[in-house]
């Protein structure tokens, strides 16, 4: 995984950097930033050394209010050596003890002029996109009707010709081949294409193509969230494959359980078509239309019920 | 399943040319194989992925096969990416 510095923040942010301009390479470890209001107070028992300090409107007025000797002192605790750096908002003006104690020992000091919720909420939505658990999966990603589908299969099953056909039909594709996961919260997975390979295609007998310059902009995504995973397999006459669709076959990647449909692939099949009715079909049934499980009540219904009068 | 690391000795590394080459290698066998570098793994049998690892020479790369030939896959591959041109 990536290491976040400290600059990486200053350069996403657009932060001013103020002072301690020596720490800006520190890591970041944790996603949490701490607004270390008991320890202007003095009581630095369980002080996050580690994380972004945030110094608000708050923080910075009761900061005034402290006698000079007891600035110095409280500021010299809270830039410790793996605080990896101390952000002001609201633009407001820094007090001298901090850029004094900041530059003593290397944590960098930046200002943002906004707000210190909306500077928090951002920073640590940021962070934690960064250090989401990453997994790489081999398939093809396209975003069909808005519903992310994770195409895969063996190599050489026909997942970029299906992608293909379906950028043609109007969809988008994420990734090709390689598509990056990682997971956000406890059940979102995010996946994207390796920065090398965006928008490419890779067909046999016609080797690389670029969909965005074929197709243009409309037929390619950056990112999309993964909703349904699609697995092609060369057609096995002894296996069952679902007729009825009643039950939900399951792939689990990281700590998200995806619905996964099995396709079998035989020449003269349209996998496109398939797919795209798969996509469908699944938005049917997350707005509460499951016709599987429609069809197979009035099926029990008629089984269970008294024969009609009229049909003797 | 066997792993092996290995070094890739090409001295252009994995450029397009010679990773077409290698996933050809590799698709001649019908063991499952991958290939690792900083913890990404791609599948060795598809082009887009193991370009978009940029291998270099020089670089660290681990090999990992699960099947019926598994060994001769590795080895094969193995020799590919060891020899210098």
């Amino acid at each position: 995984m990536a290491k976040v510095r400290t600059k990486d923040i200053i350069e996403r942010f657009e932060l001013e950097l103020i002072a301690g301009k020596d720490g800006i390479h520190r890591e970041i470890i944790k996603s949490d930033i701490s607004r270390p209001g008991m320890e202007m107070a003095g009581y630095f028992k369980h002080y996050p050394k580690e994380r972004l300090q945030l110094l608000g409107k708050t923080e910075l007025s009761f900061f005034y209010d402290l006698a000079n000797d007891v600035k110095q002192d409280r500021m010299e605790k809270l830039c410790t050596d793996i605080t990896p750096g101390i952000i002001i908002t609201r633009g407001l003006e820094v007090p001298q003890q901090v850029i004094d104690a900041a530059n003593n020992a290397g944590v960098p000091i930046m200002r943002s002029p906004h707000k210190t919720t909306s500077v928090m909420s951002r920073i640590t939505n940021y962070l934690e996109s960064k250090f989401a658990p990453f997994t790489a999966i081999h398939g093809v990603l396209v975003d069909i009707y808005g519903v992310g589908v994770l195409i895969t299969g063996q190599s050489g099953v026909g997942k970029s010709e299906a992608a293909l056909e379906l950028v043609k039909r109007g969809h988008r594709l994420v990734a090709d081949d390689s598509v990056e996961i990682r997971q956000e919260d406890f059940d979102t997975l995010i996946g994207n294409s390796p920065p090398l390979i965006e928008h490419l295609l890779e067909i046999r007998g016609l080797g690389i193509i670029d969909v965005m310059t074929l197709f243009g902009a409309g037929a390619v995504r950056n990112y999309k969230r993964i909703s349904l995973v699609i697995n092609l397999e060369l057609w096995d006459k002894d296996k069952q494959y679902d007729r009825l669709g009643l039950d939900e076959e399951l792939m689990k990647i990281m700590d998200v359980d995806l619905p996964k449909a099995t396709i079998p692939v035989r020449p003269g099949r349209n996998l496109a078509v398939i797919i795209e009715v798969a996509a469908m079909n699944f938005r049917l049934k997350r707005m509460g239309i499951n016709t599987a499980a429609e069809f197979s009540k009035k099926l029990t219904k008629m089984i269970e019920s008294d024969p009609d009068p009229f049909d003797q | 399943m066997i792993e092996r690391k290995i070094t890739v000795n090409l001295t252009t590394g994995l450029q397009a040319r010679p990773a077409a080459k290698f996933v050809q290698e590799a698709n001649r066998y019908s063991s499952n194989v991958f290939l690792e570098k900083d913890n990404k793994r791609v599948n060795a049998k598809s082009i887009m992925g193991l370009m978009s690892l940029a291998v270099g020479t020089g670089e660290e790369i681990l090999l990992v096969a699960d099947g019926a030939d598994e060994e001769d896959v590795i080895s094969e591959l193995t020799a590919f990416v060891s020899k210098e041109q």
